[in-house]
């Protein structure tokens, strides 16, 4: 398991943000993901994701309320 | 809309296929084919360990890879199970065939509500965890492939058999709207829908219904596991939602 710091869940969420499609200089924590095209199954991957590296599962209630970058970053830093 | 990333066009080196069901009939078919095609092949089943065991020894002596694996798909819990002793010795699930299936037939007026539910359980709920289970490695991976074998008797009548074929109709229902969620991460998700196919299930089945056939033959397992691989293969990469009917002809 990885050492849980904002940094490199900000890395793993850009790295999976970019594997969806998004552009990477588009990329900040305050860009809304609507903004970059990514939806409810590029999120369902992201909760993938997130649980194969943090351990950190992420609910369907949980997911709803993002709306930005920083948003999935805060959400899995504070469950880890 | 930017471009989203191109889906691999063939199958990874190391996945394998799961056919639950496989210690006889359909299943053991299934689980040939796709050996057949390549595929290293978890054999899974609820009770009957001498029929696995001879799925995978007709699969090895043929050349191909395959592994045993039980558990009660109507639980809950046997999908992590199943899945986590199949990834620990063939790789991750990449193809997966819903075969495992019960029929416990009866007149609607004189259903139980065990025999409905535990129809529903094992056919449908079974179907759905094993698939959920599968889809996350399958997005992961930009390629996936699941076939659910439903029945004609999801699509039409059959008197005595209203629980199963509203489980049968529900993997159709259940393929359709899985397969447009998971589409665009080259993940595929389609059904077959046998008609009369001889096996132990339809043993009983009287022989004058045969002749409603046009094809005046009951369909062979094999029959059903062309298809079955033929939707698992990279050529089918493009057909995904829908149902492939394999009945010679009865419901034509």
């Amino acid at each position: 398991m990885s050492t849980v710091t904002t940094e490199a869940v900000q890395k793993t969420v850009t790295d999976a943000l970019v594997s969806f499609g998004a552009e990477e200089s588009e990329i900040t924590k305050d860009t809304e993901l609507t903004t970059l095209d990514i939806d409810s199954l590029d999120l369902a991957e992201m909760s993938q994701i997130v649980d194969d590296e943090y351990g950190v599962s992420l609910k369907s209630a949980d997911v709803t309320t993002i709306k930005t970058v920083g948003d999935i970053i805060e959400l899995v830093v504070s469950k880890a | 809309m930017s471009p989203k990333p191109a889906t691999p066009a063939t199958r990874p080196d190391d996945g394998c296929a799961l056919v639950t069901g496989a210690s006889k009939g359909i299943g053991a078919a299934c689980a040939q084919a796709l050996a057949a095609g390549g595929w290293s092949v978890g054999v899974h089943y609820g009770n009957d360990a001498d029929g696995a065991q001879a799925t995978v020894e007709a699969i090895t002596e043929a050349g191909g890879r395959a592994f045993a694996v039980s558990g009660d798909v109507a639980d809950p819990d046997s999908a992590d199970a199943i899945f986590g002793a199949l990834e620990a010795e063939l790789g991750p699930v990449l193809a997966l065939v819903n075969n495992a299936g019960i029929t416990d037939d009866g007149l609607a007026m004189q259903l139980s509500d065990e025999a409905f539910d535990r129809v529903l359980a094992v056919n449908l709920s079974g179907a759905f965890r094993l698939t959920r289970r599968a889809l996350g490695p399958m997005v992961r991976k930009r390629y996936g492939r699941v076939v659910n074998v439903a029945s004609i008797v999801g699509l039409r009548a059959n008197a005595g058999q209203a629980n199963y074929a509203a489980s049968k109709a529900g993997l159709i229902g259940m393929t359709k709207t899985i397969a447009a969620e998971v589409a665009r991460r080259g993940v595929t998700v389609n059904a077959v829908a046998p008609g009369f196919i001889a096996t132990d299930m339809t043993a009983d089945i009287p022989a004058e219904q045969l002749g409603a056939i046009p094809a005046r033959r009951p369909g062979t397992p094999e029959d059903v596991a062309a298809c079955v691989a033929f939707l698992a293969s990279d050529a089918a990469a493009y057909v995904t939602g829908t149902t492939l009917t394999v009945d010679g002809g009865l419901s034509a």
